[in-house]
């Protein structure tokens, strides 16, 4: 269970481009929940994600993960149990190592990074075996450098990555809003198939109000640091793509967009 | 004879310290200036050692490296605790260490004529009698650089050697890793900075003697060895990277021997090595990787 408490977030303090996003911000995520989140752009979105992974500080509140609290914990620990797969699919992956090399890295999470064979030759087939399924060829494709793959390939990859180990939340910064809508389709397919098979708590930023409505068990609407629509269950199963966009284009009209 | 055979020494011998710099601007994209400093760092503790106990000369080479990896990470801490700019801190850590050198050695110039060194001892000369005494110092080197250059490029692909190469990448995913970035860019500084100073180790001993203006220019050498290195073998996949980063360092030592045997003035000698290296960097396009 994850636990966002009176959030506050300022940006510029003290400065005439002074920004209060969060104040008071009450979030509660429960286990195994797949969130979708929607929001226009400045909604607090993708910032309310680098607070969850420690990209950002908070001026105060709290954020508890199982009742622990996380808040002091340096980003890099906190993402020790937490996958996140970024907008650029170039930020999921590194480009100049080999596919190979780009899973045995992911592969290695959680355990120290000291000086055994960086590729475990034993995995290899065990990752052909993940790479199949994707149905893109990368299977046969272990020794190219990932910079060669394509936007949809390399996302896929990062995809594949960020869930290898286990994890407590997956995090989805827009990960499908840079690819051209076949490969997005493609690979929210696979997102979805992935949060089924590991059952892990899920949340994903995203521009796409169909995706957001299709998938995932639960949907907020955030505008202005707040949240202004959260429908989970059976109440999320009766929202349709127009009702929201709706909504949508009602909170946009008033700030003038 | 003597000249290719010199242009060979100096050649590996800066190759070493251009295997370091590789490190810090190819894979960690980091312009690390304290190699100026490092590179004469190994050659002031060479020498005091030589001159002043009876540690084997073949010891003082880890030693060096060590001492060169500690300065490497004066640097990565400058940059990573204290969020100093890396071109800074790496000026810092040069500007100082010129004071450190002078200490560490005594004066700007001392020579270590007479005494043991790796290339002159009773166990080297031994092997090396008649005409093979000629190529003594060259094979030597060789052998060294060798095992400098294996090493290397075993570490690249152990586990931390993966996360170095990530850092410089797209460091975003060492963090999503769970690993501290910093904390690998300060390895990444130890190890390159090791190599500039077992670099310099080498070199005092091969010219039997330290100077303080050896560092000056120390990085450019190293710069121009890389861009060559990597720019020239950049499609022949039977080569490794460092390979191609020594070639580099030889070709360029060859470049300048040249230079000087053409006759141009020795006082000279640092405008041809900045002239070189902007015609290197020129030709290869390699000015900043862009993204």
């Amino acid at each position: 269970m994850l636990e966002l408490v009176n959030i506050s977030k300022n940006y510029n303090p003290g400065s005439v481009n002074e920004l209060c996003l969060f104040k008071d911000f009450n979030l509660t995520i429960e286990g195994g929940e797949f969130v979708s989140v929607v929001g226009s752009n400045g909604s607090g979105k993708t910032s309310m994600l680098n607070i969850i992974c420690g990209s950002i500080d908070v001026d105060g509140g709290k954020i508890l993960v199982g009742g622990q609290d996380i808040t002091p914990r340096k980003d890099y620990i906190r993402q020790r149990r937490i996958g996140r797969v970024y907008q650029d699919p170039a930020k999921g992956t590194c480009p100049a190592m080999t596919i190979l090399e780009n899973l045995s890295l992911a592969d290695n999470k959680g355990k120290p990074y000291n000086l055994g064979r960086g590729v475990n030759k034993a995995r290899t087939e065990a990752y052909r075996e993940m790479l199949r399924p994707l149905n893109l060829g990368l299977e046969d494709k272990l020794g190219v450098q990932v910079g060669s793959l394509s936007g949809g390939q390399r996302q896929a990859l990062a995809l594949l990555m960020a869930t290898m180990t286990p994890i407590d939340f997956l995090i989805l910064d827009e990960h499908t809003a840079a690819l051209d809508p076949k490969t997005a389709e493609i690979i929210m397919e696979l997102t979805d198939r992935v949060v089924r098979e590991k059952k892990v708590t899920t949340i994903m930023v995203t521009h796409n109000l169909r995706y957001a409505v299709e998938y995932g068990t639960r949907l907020l609407m955030m505008h202005e640091g707040k949240v202004i629509l959260d429908k989970a269950g059976a109440q999320k199963k009766q929202l349709d793509t127009e009702e929201i966009m709706g909504i949508f284009n009602r909170i946009s009209v008033e700030c003038g967009n | 004879m003597a000249l290719i055979l010199s242009v060979l020494e100096q050649g590996m011998i800066y190759g070493i310290l251009a295997l370091g710099v590789y490190i810090t601007y190819k894979i960690l994209d980091f312009p690390d200036l304290t190699v100026d400093g490092s590179f004469p760092f190994g050659a002031a503790i060479t020498v005091r050692i030589i001159s002043s106990s009876t540690i084997p000369p073949i010891l003082i080479l880890p030693i060096a490296f060590l001492a060169g990896a500690l300065v490497g990470m004066c640097t990565g801490l400058i940059h990573v605790k204290l969020k100093v700019r890396d071109l800074l801190s790496g000026i810092i850590m040069m500007t100082g260490l010129y004071t450190i050198n002078l200490w560490i050695a005594g004066s700007a110039y001392v020579p270590i004529f007479n005494k043991e060194s790796i290339f002159d001892n009773a166990f080297i000369n031994g092997i090396f009698t008649g005409a093979l005494a000629d190529f003594k110092t060259v094979l030597i080197i060789f052998v060294i650089m060798l095992v400098a250059k294996y090493l290397l490029d075993w570490y690249m692909h152990t586990k931390s050697g993966f996360l170095l190469r990530a850092v410089g990448d797209n460091d975003t995913i060492v963090t999503s890793l769970g690993v501290d970035k910093g904390l690998v860019k300060i390895v990444g500084l130890s190890i390159a900075n090791g190599l500039v100073a077992l670099s310099g180790c080498i070199y005092a001993q091969q010219q039997r003697g330290f100077e303080i203006s050896i560092g000056t220019g120390a990085v450019v050498i190293g710069l121009a060895s890389v861009i060559i290195g990597t720019s020239i073998f950049k499609h022949a996949t039977f080569l490794r990277v460092t390979s191609g980063v020594i070639i580099g360092s030889i070709l360029y030592k060859a470049c300048v021997a040249l230079a000087m045997f053409a006759g141009i003035d020795a006082n000279a000698i640092k405008l041809i090595t900045a002239t070189l290296f902007l015609v290197i960097l020129v030709v290869s396009m390699d000015r900043k990787r862009g993204k």
